[in-house]
């Protein structure tokens, strides 16, 4: 189990895998306040909407390469034959993307905050909700790369399939960012993402079973 | 001591059609099976079946700890040979050794030839300790003296307790394996 997150993390550092969802999440928060103009008020109120979208979007860059490439190169059916179950597999691909994709993200909120003008009180809303919610977005891309392994064309199918089923995420993050707790935004999040996380791997385990036959 | 791969009245149905149905085999340690038939006729399918990859549309399988040799190579294209059997199997040594490629074993896997790349999946179901072999076209892509280099391995597996199952259309020497010809 270690070696497996061991090596999920070192597929996301070599060749800057990680590096591509913040860097998109980052650029996202730059062009915003070009499309917005430079009205501070306006940008602070809006951008930790904006910020969540674009962490939304960032998740959904990795898609492809969490499943795809070991089912392809028969790593799954080597680890099934170790007696490794899809499970565990999928849940150390789940702690391995996780780890690679919420702090680094976390860190770009910073300069992102920045450039949207957020107040402090925000950005550590925007920062608690993200550390809440980005594991539950990692697992929802863990379970649409899972799902969607193996199909030609699959990027646009996993947006499709993903991004209704992050509504909630994106309402309560949005939600937590722009109205503070009153209405308990923070336990929903992490209820929505509580949820997602004990899905993830047994969804992407049958879904790795069923992509053999 | 009990069989290492036990297929009782198995079938096998791929994509709507029936490869083939109430295959039976048992492999004793020491003891081994050659796979042959045309293209399409199921040889693969019957290695996975015995991995357990694929569940038969009937029967049972019974299998000791297995390693696999198929057409996916499974190893990390950017480490170097060594290291990413190492992923897989404690001792890499043993399997580059066997397989006569302990000369690339500081050679990133990328920039393996095909013949070597198959090499480096035999080195690693030698490598693996497990007393069961499944090999899928083991002899594709090697040359003679690869080939040599698995007939030996293969004997020497058997001679210690071990069975092999393997599929393949070419010739490939395994003494007194048992024929199990599909289609």
């Amino acid at each position: 189990m270690t070696a497996l997150v061991l090596r999920e993390l070192r597929l996301a550092a070599t060749g800057g895998a990680a590096l591509l969802p913040v860097l998109f999440f980052l650029l996202v928060a730059t062009l915003f306040p070009f499309a917005v103009g430079p009205d501070g008020p306006l940008l602070a109120r809006t951008g930790g909407g904006a910020l969540w979208m674009a962490a939304l979007l960032a998740a959904l860059l990795p898609v492809d390469r969490l499943v795809e490439p070991d089912r392809a190169s028969g790593v799954l059916d080597q680890l099934s034959l170790k007696g490794t179950s899809e499970e565990t597999i999928a849940l150390a691909k789940l702690l391995g993307h996780w780890l690679s994709f919420g702090p680094p993200l976390m860190l770009a909120a910073l300069p992102a905050a920045a450039l949207m003008k957020l107040p402090q009180d925000v950005l550590l809303r925007l920062e608690l909700g993200l550390l809440v919610g980005t594991p539950g977005l990692a697992a929802l891309t863990l379970g649409v790369a899972a799902l969607t392994a193996g199909l030609r064309r699959s990027g646009a199918l996993a947006g499709l399939l993903m991004l209704p089923l992050a509504v909630p995420l994106l309402i309560f993050g949005a939600g937590l960012v722009e109205r503070g707790n009153e209405s308990g935004a923070l336990q929903w999040l992490g209820a929505v993402s509580l949820l997602l996380l004990a899905g993830a791997p047994f969804v992407a385990g049958a879904a790795i079973r069923a992509s053999r036959d | 001591m009990s069989a290492l791969l036990g297929l009782d009245a198995v079938s096998c149905v791929r994509g709507g059609r029936l490869l083939f149905e109430g295959l039976s085999l048992v492999l004793a340690p020491g003891e081994a099976a050659l796979v042959t038939g045309p293209n399409g006729a199921g040889k693969s399918s019957l290695i996975r079946l015995a991995a357990g990859l694929l569940r038969p549309a009937s029967g049972t399988v019974d299998r000791a700890t297995a390693a696999l040799a198929d057409e996916q190579l499974a190893l990390d294209e950017r480490q170097r040979l060594r290291d990413a059997l190492a992923f897989w199997v404690r001792n890499p040594e043993a399997g580059l050794e066997t397989m006569g490629l302990a000369p690339l074993a500081r050679v990133p896997v990328r920039i393996l030839s095909t013949g070597q790349r198959k090499r480096a999946a035999l080195a690693r179901v030698i490598a693996s300790g497990a007393p069961l072999w499944l090999l899928d076209e083991p002899a594709s892509a090697l040359d003679d003296e690869g080939l040599e280099r698995l007939e030996a391995a293969m004997a020497a597996h058997r001679a210690g307790g071990g069975a092999v199952l393997a599929a393949t259309h070419q010739k490939l020497a395994l003494g007194g394996a048992r024929p199990v010809a599909l289609g």
